[in-house]
């Protein structure tokens, strides 16, 4: 009775785990190496099990589209994980400072992050659309000159879908950024102010190195955002003017489903698990590192 | 109604009853994925479903929503590759053979000769329901693509009429510019950019490029001349089109030519079913011609259900049966009425279609003969879906960029080489 009883104590958090690891290990890993070994086939409408080399790849490589669609994923990205954390600290740096309403004010920011992406990008499309939304109020108003049509401006329609990803998510990434600074050693600051310095250079010297792992968790969050953001695409633009919104996921959603090509459609998900990988690791490795970490 | 197809019902089970003695409890069963779930389609996919239960046979409806193939394809790859393949789904063109290719599909030659398909089809259509010579699928409208409407309020107003060649229709477009109206209501979406396309590739290089360039997808054709010109034609249209084009559905576009905003729209006979359910009359409220240079031609899509194979017989039974009555003349009307397309049988009586569907359907019987009816290929009827995908990306990229017409060609060869390799 008591070896057992010990027994059971000792592995239960193991046993409980079990079933969620065997899961993961076939619906998470399994399909990664199904998906890898699928875009080095030739399947066409259904899965072959023929290997036959990197010919999806050279295949994806030579397609203009798919060019388009990473320089949009260059520009999206970058910019949405930049003007993202930018304007999340921003927030959370001025809520910190003991204001009124303060709950008040949290909510409001974090409130589009209630909405799904497709109700953000319906209501950014028929706002930013020129003949219904912005331009047309400003034009009933009295000025007739403004105009503001990057939605249907192939040049520009890639960063009127930044707007509307920044606008949905700063508020989560504030939110984190908050909880944060609320963490943050008030004895230190305290320290810092009796030796005289001001508020700018406390934040900038102190609080925000020490809440490095804040910016860990956002920018993973961030990341893999970008790089699956789909919904809000097809909700705002629908890929177009033309393909000139097109991200990998449009792309390899198009590839799989509505071409029939199946290999392609393969080796675009993994060329987007590589550029996940691709960021993600590293950073993952110099966070992780032990004896990196100061405190 | 109920009642009476209640009672029929009734009538017929006894009937099976008296015949079969044991095995009285098995009724023909059949399972249908389809994605025909807007008002006028289901209610035609309703009066299928009552003719099927008053033949005795039992009706497993898995519809799709949402409209589009995407889905419901991907549902139909999950279910054959689990063995458990739906008795009857909705493909097109190409499709049956890709599946046929699989050796999924069930013949059915035995319904199609018994119900004399053959002379009631035009060949070219009879051809893309078999495979490898055996009646594999069941045809049940045609659509045709190229069609141009126009409010005739609208012409009045400004003094023009029905544009026969492209010379009349840029006169007409000067005017209704002048007069402060969109002369071509376009919707901005790569489908109906690549659709107006095919109407152009067939108006200006004729039946006999089309074939060669959108069909049997020749190099030299896809990227010579003629195909250039036809570029040039669709950067002159991209001219009439009003600057908030982009993204727009096809049936906003339809709005257009009913509140008078704009001029034509060119585009398949499924915006006259939006007319009717707005309550317009063909001929009064709007009018429908070829566009310019289809005189000759006509672009058909045709919707049909393919059967898939099942070692169960009641499915069989109830695959038969179904395959029956989509091609009877009186599901073909019903259906065809609500959908606005017209009937693929060329052997019935239209006395209850418009005159837009009359002009179509005699449009039909013509081309048959002259060789200018013509398989859409932007709309699954030709070509794979990878090669239509290749050919929508440039013409789209064409239509919303400045891209000359020669380099529109040229890419046009070199995405299809690459979709087909």
């Amino acid at each position: 009775m008591a070896p057992a009883r010990r027994w059971l104590q000792h592995n239960l958090s193991a046993l409980i785990m079990a079933p969620t690891a065997a899961v993961t290990l076939v619906f998470v890993y399994g399909f990664i190496a199904w998906t890898v070994y699928m875009s080095f086939t030739g399947s066409r409408m259904m899965p072959v099990y023929e290997l036959i080399g990197f010919d999806a790849y050279t295949r994806l490589w030579q397609m203009e589209r798919w060019g388009v669609s990473i320089r949009n994923l260059l520009i999206f990205g970058g910019l949405f994980m930049v003007l993202n954390l930018a304007l999340g600290l921003l927030l959370a740096v001025l809520l910190d400072q003991r204001i009124r309403f303060e709950g008040t004010l949290r909510a409001i920011f974090l409130y589009p992050m209630a909405l799904s992406f497709i109700v953000t990008g319906t209501v950014w499309k028929w706002m930013l659309n020129p003949g219904l939304g912005l331009e047309r109020s400003v034009h009933l108003l009295g000025f007739t000159s403004f105009k503001f049509d990057w939605i249907i401006d192939p040049d520009y329609a890639i960063y009127t879908i930044v707007i509307a990803g920044v606008w949905q998510t700063s508020g989560l990434i504030m939110a984190m950024f908050l909880a944060a600074l609320r963490g943050v050693d008030q004895d230190v600051v305290k320290a810092a102010y009796m030796d005289g310095a001001s508020m700018p250079q406390i934040y900038w010297g102190i609080i925000i190195p020490s809440i490095r792992p804040a910016f860990f968790s956002a920018i993973v969050v961030l990341a893999h955002l970008a790089v699956k953001s789909f919904d809000l695409v097809i909700a705002m633009t629908n890929g177009g003017p033309g393909y000139a919104t097109d991200l990998p996921s449009i792309f390899m959603y198009a590839m799989s489903f509505q071409r029939n090509n199946i290999a392609v459609g393969s080796a675009t998900a993994v060329m987007m698990l590589c550029t996940v990988m691709a960021i993600v690791v590293p950073y993952l490795y110099s966070e992780l590192r032990p004896g990196r970490r100061h405190d | 109604m109920r009642q009476a197809s209640n009672l029929l019902r009734g009538v017929a089970c006894a009937v099976g009853l008296c015949l079969s003695g044991t095995a009285a409890q098995a009724a023909p069963t059949v399972e249908v994925l389809h994605w025909m779930t807007s008002g006028g389609q289901a209610k035609a996919m309703k009066s299928l479903k009552d003719d099927m239960e008053s033949q005795g046979g039992k009706w497993i409806d898995t519809p799709v929503g949402g409209g589009s193939s995407e889905e419901a394809l991907t549902k139909l790859r999950a279910r054959v590759l689990g063995g458990d393949a739906p008795s009857s789904v909705q493909l097109k063109g190409p499709l049956i053979q890709e599946w046929g290719a699989l050796g999924v599909l069930q013949p059915i030659d035995d319904v199609a000769a018994a119900g004399k398909w053959e002379q009631a089809l035009p060949k070219s259509v009879a051809a893309t329901m078999k495979y490898k010579g055996q009646w594999v699928a069941a045809p049940v409208n045609v659509h045709r693509l190229d069609w141009m409407y126009a409010n005739p309020a609208v012409l009045k107003k400004v003094g023009i009429t029905m544009p026969a060649t492209w010379e009349q229709f840029d006169t007409a477009a000067a005017k209704l510019k002048a007069a402060g109206i969109t002369p071509l209501a376009h919707g901005g979406q790569a489908w109906q950019d690549a659709s107006l396309w095919e109407v152009i590739v067939i108006s200006v290089g004729g039946p006999a490029f089309h074939q060669k360039a959108l069909v049997e997808l020749d190099p030299k054709a896809l990227g010579g001349e003629t195909m250039q010109k036809v570029f040039d034609r669709m950067r002159k249209l991209r001219g009439y089109v009003d600057p908030n084009f982009s993204g727009r559905d096809w049936n906003l576009a339809t709005a257009m030519i009913m509140n008078g905003t704009a001029g034509f729209q060119i585009m398949g006979d499924w915006v006259k079913g939006d007319m009717t359910a707005a309550g317009k009359q063909a001929g009064k409220d709007y009018v429908c011609a070829n566009p310019p240079g289809t005189d000759n031609a006509f672009l058909f899509i045709v919707d049909s259900f393919a059967m898939f194979k099942s070692k169960d017989a009641e499915r069989l039974a109830g695959q038969k049966l179904f395959a029956r009555l989509l091609m009877e003349p009186r599901f073909q009307e019903n259906f065809n009425l609500a959908k606005g397309s017209i009937p693929v049988r060329t052997d019935m009586k239209l006395d209850k279609f418009d005159s837009c569907a009359l002009a179509a359907s005699e449009h039909m019987a013509k081309t048959v003969k002259s060789g200018g009816f013509a398989p859409s290929a932007i709309h699954d009827m030709a070509v794979p879906m990878a090669v239509k995908g290749a050919m929508t990306d440039v013409v789209t990229k064409h239509f919303n960029s400045d891209m000359s017409s020669a380099e529109a060609a040229r890419r046009l060869a070199d995405a299809v080489k690459l979709a087909r390799e």
